[in-house]
């Protein structure tokens, strides 16, 4: 039997490398993927929660969870196309235009 | 070592290391490809957690579509041979500053995550064992169509917008 | 008598001689099948058009397949030079090993003790999951990177062009070939190939089968039809093969590859093709139900219609003109996309108000 314990350090372990990925890479299709990371650790924790109570609640929020990625991977990679076009740069770098 | 302690490790290995290559790669594609594969591992981890339609569900939608939509991307961008600004410490837009302070966030949040979990107290009972699985399809569905109604209406609002918000903003100007 | 013979030939019955048993034999039936496929569709496409196909290896070219196997195995094996080559390596192994994946649900008879060669009988399928038909669904979309991954990793661009242009293709027809599957999983209550295939045996009126094909009529046979088109666009065969035609395209996503590489390529087309006529079987026309056997030889019935609707395949292929790549695309987002929907809005209420 596999303690609750271990799937929320692995949960939380995804998190910190997804996390980790967001602040250290400079590259925004990187940066998107790191952000996934993140919210398939949170989904992770959920289901476990939910197995532990003997719910399907955890099932529901991770089925909208996903849905939110998605919506949020569409528009955020449609943002990421609109910019390339006008920097021809993938870097965050180059859109501090409001940096003081 | 039982086996379903085995097969956690083994599906647990694959998530953490697809995850740090995602992260480590240098190559966008290659970032992607890994992510497939810790996303495959979580599947797995589903399963073993009695969510086989969270299992599957995971697979077509992440690893079917939001990461094809992502592998598209890095394509059409030509992102592999964009990452100079990165990786160059001539490029302009090279700058380490982000990146150093962003490491020692990243520390002290593993430290934060470290310090919670070792203070976590009463869960090494095996999970589930308190409580039966009670994961049919039928079930999903009937819990999602009634309790979580509101949310389910509200999402589909939600998918309709970035639709149309992707295609406004990634479309062709002028058009 | 069958049995008598292979007495002596049993293994001893541990646990896992049985998994052992069904592995083994779906996935040598699923090589062999392919490369029945192969001998199959040139014979066929030349008898439509009237000329004699293979006849020179073995008799009436039954060895033409082996021939084709063993130029391809001692032909050279190339890479470009600027590919790259993890991922020229990888895109192969892709699409075989999800091309046999998803088979691995697909149940193609009743239980049965394979003449005796096991003391108990086992079903004669894989994997019988309780989401199995969600698994094969799943599994396409994963075989989705094989063709991408080889189209960008080739490095030159009619590969890259045939290579996108044909994931696009797949994941648009993914839509309408689930909605296809929902509509079904609708009608049976349950998502487990088994449990389908068991909810159509029997009769109405003791003449017409209960396939699903005519439950409902002709809501059933729409989704049927649906099913197919996307499974013909799914496993990129004409007339929806614009991806990989000769003439547009050199030939596509496997432009660059060759020998083993290929091999595997057009394997994984032949398998894909029968995954989903199996999975079109099993969903829509009764599965192994059958009149005159028993039910333990119904996979001879899989089998015969297994056949029919991979020769509705090879005559699709020869038959009809190549669909335009902007019209495949507007068929898959504007036709087939609406009809599955409302056909599943349809199917629900009739669902509802008859008590299925």
């Amino acid at each position: 039997m596999v303690p609750i314990s271990y799937y929320l350090i692995l949960s939380g372990l995804l998190f910190a490398i997804g996390t980790a990925g967001v602040f250290l890479r400079r590259n925004v299709i990187t940066l998107l993927l790191s952000v996934e990371v993140m919210l398939n650790a949170v989904n992770l924790s959920f289901v476990a929660f939910g197995r532990q109570f003997g719910t399907v609640d955890g099932q529901i929020i991770t089925f909208f969870v996903m849905t939110v990625a998605a919506a949020e991977a569409a528009v955020g990679l449609a943002i990421v196309i609109a910019l390339f076009r006008h920097r021809e740069s993938l870097s965050p770098e180059a859109f501090t235009n409001l940096k003081w | 070592m039982t086996f379903d302690l085995l097969l956690f490790y083994l599906f647990a290995a694959i998530t953490v290391g697809g995850s740090l290559l995602v992260v480590a790669q240098r190559n966008p594609i290659y970032s992607v490809v890994s992510i497939v594969a810790a996303f495959c591992g979580l599947s797995g981890l589903y399963v073993l957690l009695e969510a086989p339609f969270v299992a599957v569900v995971q697979i077509i939608i992440y690893a079917g579509a939001i990461l094809v939509l992502f592998l598209f991307t890095v394509m059409l961008l030509n992102a592999t041979r964009e990452d100079g600004a990165e990786w160059d410490r001539s490029h302009p837009y090279y700058r380490p500053g982000p990146t150093r302070v962003g490491g020692v966030l990243a520390v002290v949040l593993l430290g934060q995550l470290a310090w919670a979990i070792s203070r976590m107290t009463g869960l090494s009972a095996g999970v589930g064992e308190a409580a039966p699985a009670a994961s049919s399809v039928r079930l999903l569905g009937r819990v999602l169509f009634t309790d979580y109604m509101f949310a389910f209406e509200v999402t589909s609002i939600l998918i309709i917008a970035g639709m149309v918000g992707a295609v406004v903003l990634a479309g062709k100007k002028g058009n | 008598m069958l049995e008598t013979l292979m007495w002596p030939l049993r293994p001893p019955q541990n646990w896992w001689v049985a998994y052992a048993t069904i592995v083994g034999v779906v996935f040598m039936a699923l090589q062999l099948s392919a490369a029945v496929m192969v001998y199959f569709e040139r014979k066929v496409s030349a008898w439509m058009q009237q000329r004699y196909g293979p006849w020179l290896v073995g008799p009436m070219g039954l060895l033409q397949p082996i021939a084709d196997i063993v130029k391809l195995f001692f032909k050279e094996e190339l890479q470009p030079k600027a590919a790259d080559k993890l991922l020229f390596s990888l895109a192969p192994i892709i699409s075989v090993a999800t091309c046999f994946i998803a088979f691995a649900p697909v149940p193609f008879g009743a239980t049965t003790t394979l003449f005796g060669w096991l003391d108990e009988p086992i079903a004669l399928q894989v994997a019988d999951l309780n989401v199995g038909v969600l698994v094969v669904f799943a599994v396409a979309s994963i075989g989705v990177y094989g063709i991408v991954l080889a189209g960008w990793a080739s490095n030159s661009k009619y590969a890259l062009l045939g290579g996108l242009r044909s994931s696009a293709q797949m994941i648009s027809y993914e839509l309408a070939y689930g909605m296809a599957l929902a509509t079904i999983v609708l009608l049976a209550g349950s998502m487990s190939f088994r449990e389908i295939v068991d909810a159509q045996a029997g009769y109405y009126f003791g003449l017409v089968p209960r396939w699903n094909v005519f439950v409902m009529f002709p809501f059933g046979l729409i989704a049927f039809l649906l099913f197919f088109t996307a499974g013909v666009a799914e496993t990129n065969r004409a007339p929806f093969d614009f991806p990989e035609a000769e003439q547009e395209l050199v030939a596509g996503y496997h432009t660059e590859y060759s020998s083993m590489r290929f091999a595997m390529f057009f394997m994984a087309e032949y398998i894909n093709m029968v995954t989903v006529s199996a999975v079109a079987v099993n969903l829509f026309l009764g599965g192994w139900h059958g009149p005159f056997l028993s039910p333990s030889y119904g996979w001879i019935w899989f089998l015969i219609k297994l056949a029919v609707l991979l020769f509705i395949y090879l005559w699709l292929r020869w038959t009809l003109p190549r669909v335009r790549y902007d019209q495949l695309m507007s068929l898959g987002w504007k036709v087939l996309l609406p009809v599955a929907t409302v056909n599943l809005l349809i199917v629900a209420a009739g669902v509802i108000a008859f008590d299925l």
